[in-house]
This record gives C-alpha cells, structure tokens and sequence, in this order.
C-alpha cells in the first residue's frame, strides 16, 4: 500500500502535505480502498473556516456516504472542482489529482500531532 | 451462515457482508466494473442463500393458487412465472419465482430473509394431498446473466441456451436451469446441489463470466424497477399499491388476501410505488430520504442509487395518487439540500 514519507496522516484517513502555512488535504490509499467506487465528491466551499477533526467534505461510494475531517484547523483556500466532475480521481490517484482541498493553517502546531508514514502503515496494519 | 461458495468469494477477494444473516460478497472487482459486465457482457452471481421450497402431490396447483397472487393453473409445465404471497390484509410477506417442474411439481425459489417466515406460512395452511418441504440447505444457485450469458451456456451444456425466457428444465437429476433473473438481461439460473456448487462455479468463470457482488444485484435490478422486498415491498403494502398488478389475478378463485386487493381495485389505491429520476447533478439516492412535492414534505424512499447506467440519481417512493402520474415534479433532500427531478414511467433502464 503506498504511503508517502513526506506526509502527515489522520487517524481517520485523511493525508496532509504542509508547504509553509499551507496544507493540501486529500483521503489516503487505503481509505479509498476501502470506500471502493466514489460516485460522488463535495469539496468544501472555498473561505470557509473549519476546525481540526470538523466535518470538512463527504465523498460516496455506490454503498455509502463518508465524512472527510480536516485534519487541521485554519481557513479553505482551494478546492479541488476536478473531484466533482469526475470522484473516480479519489481512486485512481487519491494523493496527486485526487486531492480535496487547500487549508492555510491558523495553528501549524496541529500539524505536528499527525502521524507519520509509520505510524500511519502501522494503524493500517500494513 | 455461508453458501457452499463462501471460500471461492474470500479467495477471489469478495469484500464480505452481512445480508440477511449470510456472509455474502457485496463487491469483487467493483460494483460499477461489474454492473457494466452484466450490462454489457455476462456477470455470475452466488444466489445460494436464497430459499428453495418444493411442493409436490395432486393438490397442489389449487393449494398454490390459495395461497399466490398470480394464476398457476394458467401456467404449463416447464414454465416458471414471478408471484407474491399475501398476508390476510393483502400485505406482502414476500415475492418469489414460482416454477412448474410437471403437472403437480413445483419449486419456488424465495428471498433469503425469508425463508422462515414462508414456510413457517406454508405449513400453518397445509392441505392434504400437498407435500411441502424447504429444501433451501441442499440447494446452491447461480445467476448468470447478460447479453453473453448464451455464449456461457453453450459452453457449460454444449447447447443454445433457450431462446424463450421464463422457461425451466432439468438437466441432470436435481439440477434445473431457467431462464429467469432479476438483472433486466438476457440469461439463466442454475439451481445445482449444494455438493456442485463450486465445480458450477468454477466453470461458470472458465466460461467467461464475471463475478458479481450484490452491490451490482441492488443497482442492475433498481434500474428495472425490479422491487426489493424489505426495501420496496412490505406488509404494510399491497402489490397493487406496489405496481405488481400485472402478476395478481383477481379473477381466479380466492386466495389469501385477494379480498383486500379487490377493494383496492375498486377505488383510488391510498399510494403508488413510483419512479423518481433526478435531472440535476446530485449524490447517489439511498433509501430513507425524504421526497418533496411543491416544497412539502409527502413521502420517502424506499430504494435509491445513482445508476450506474444512466449516471443520474434514481430512486423508488410510495407517493399519494394525486402525485404519482409520470412528469410530476417532486425534491429529493440530501444533507439539507434538495435535488430536483421527476416521476418517470418504469423501468429507469431500457436497453438501446
């Protein structure tokens, strides 16, 4: 199962990348995986302010709907409309094309509670 | 509990559910890659959980009669026909395929979350003359079924597959192959032993087939319009109200509930289970959302997808009458937000 070293990952399957105050937020292999087919995408509004662990974006499968968490806090700055045309990015290249959307970070502190790769393979059991 | 197939669905990667109390595979590959093989080519689904009931002796063409909503008197040897079994108000307890293996002979093939309660209804209305037994554990099935399905069948039998569909026939003692389904494709049913099943199954997937979860089974049958019992169908309605008029005989002498449905026929039915297609882009419809006519509140699904075929929402909904003619407008609410679409005529899916 890929997992990239340069990321930082939430319990609850969420990928960050921090470039400066900046974090791109996306769902991680192994999420989609088990989510099977996404149908469905909504990525958050842009200028919306959302807090660590708050519902940020839904993403369905043909069988269920799913809460994506923004794993930090801090205000939406970009999101992804490609997830929206077409949601089958989420599973074909969930940490490049498939991102969900751009946070710039009101508490970069946050960022360093994530796991790591290792931490995360290890949750995973992989 | 587990089909005879349920190691051949873990070693192929079936992601396992529960349904019904058995462990069945929900998807293999993918329910959208699998819906389009069914659509497109042959797709195989493990139906062993469902029930297999036998009722045999000269009473029982009458006694089934008494007791199903559609004629089998009518119905000639070799030939299976889609039927609903009613509680005394007319509810339904549930729908099955009835098939006539001779003139006395018939099996019935039930849903899996039934088979208790059916026979259990069987028995408390026995008759002599009539033997009935639920065979359901002895029995393995297999739905095969889409536009190559033949090519599948000439393979496994060396033959054509019959042309005429609703047919049975036995092909090796305790074997039977029928050309029924639930998908809206051309193909067949090979009810076997359970001891067969995963030989049959093996050569079904030699053959070409691709293997189906019952996620594709929920989506292919939603878009014909194909009811969900449980979902679609319950006690608290009657085929009528459900659109199965078509398989109700109200003309043949009584069975259980058939007064209430007569009652039904002579005045406006209290609700209609409708169509709904959503036109603008929106989430899959699941079952359980509220549907809206001019902005109040009136009903709620009781099926729902995003069609894989179609790409649009599509939805079952019992509505009042006054709302239940094709064009009308109705809402479908999604986390707080409506999505706008229409009543549509059934199926959602008709084949180019």
């Amino acid at each position: 199962m890929n997992i990239p070293e340069s990321l930082r990952y939430a319990t609850t399957h969420e990928w960050l990348l921090i470039e400066g105050d900046t974090g791109t937020v996306g769902i991680t292999a192994h999420a989609q995986a088990e989510l099977t087919d996404i149908v469905f995408a909504e990525p958050p509004a842009v200028g919306k302010p959302v807090k660590a662990g708050e519902v940020a974006a839904v993403v369905e499968s043909v069988k269920a709907a799913s809460d994506i968490y923004s794993p930090v806090s801090g205000e939406i700055i970009a999101r992804n409309d490609a997830i929206e045309a077409d949601p089958s990015l989420l599973n074909s290249d969930p940490f490049g094309q498939g991102w969900i959307f751009k946070i710039r970070l009101s508490d970069p502190s946050e960022a360093a509670a994530l796991q790591d790769a290792a931490s995360y393979r290890t949750q995973i059991g992989g | 509990m587990r089909t005879p197939l349920f190691e051949e669905h873990q070693a192929r990667g079936g992601r396992i559910v529960d349904f019904a109390g058995w462990e069945m595979p929900v998807q293999y590959s993918g329910i959208l890659h699998e819906h389009k093989a069914v659509r497109e080519s042959c797709g195989v689904f493990d139906i062993s959980h469902m029930g297999e009931f036998f009722v045999e002796g000269p009473g029982a063409t009458a006694w089934l009669d008494s007791l199903l909503t559609n004629n089998l008197a009518a119905l000639p040897a070799g030939h299976a026909q889609y039927t609903l079994l009613l509680n005394g108000h007319g509810g339904v307890i549930d729908d099955l395929i009835a098939y006539r293996l001779g003139p006395d002979r018939f099996l019935l093939i039930v849903n899996a979350a039934k088979i208790a309660e059916d026979a259990a209804w069987l028995r408390q209305h026995a008759r002599d003359g009539v033997t009935f037994e639920d065979r359901s554990s002895h029995f393995a099935a297999l739905a095969i079924q889409g536009p190559l399905a033949g090519t599948v069948f000439q393979s496994l039998f060396g033959r054509p597959m019959p042309a005429s569909r609703n047919v049975v026939e036995e092909t090796t003692p305790e074997s039977w192959i029928a050309t029924t389904g639930y998908t809206g494709e051309a193909g067949f049913e090979w009810i076997i032993p359970a001891a067969g099943a995963v030989s049959a199954w093996r050569r079904v997937l030699e053959a070409g087939a691709v293997p189906c979860g019952l996620g594709a089974r929920d989506t292919l049958r939603l878009e014909m319009c194909y009811p969900l019992n449980g979902s679609d169908l319950s006690p608290a309605h009657t085929p009528l109200e459900a659109g199965l008029g078509f398989f109700v005989d109200l003309k043949k002498t009584g069975f259980i509930g058939q007064e209430t449905l007569r009652q039904q026929k002579q005045g406006l039915l209290p609700r209609k289970l409708c169509a709904l297609r959503i036109e603008e882009k929106s989430p899959p419809i699941r079952s359980h959302y509220r549907v809206f006519v001019n902005g109040e509140p009136v009903t709620e699904t009781t099926s729902g997808a995003l069609s894989p075929s179609l790409g649009c929402g599509i939805a079952l909904a019992y509505l009042p009458p006054a709302y239940s003619d094709p064009g009308q407008e109705i809402e479908i609410e999604v986390r707080e937000r409506r999505f706008r679409g229409h009543v549509v005529k059934k199926p959602f899916f008709k084949k180019p």
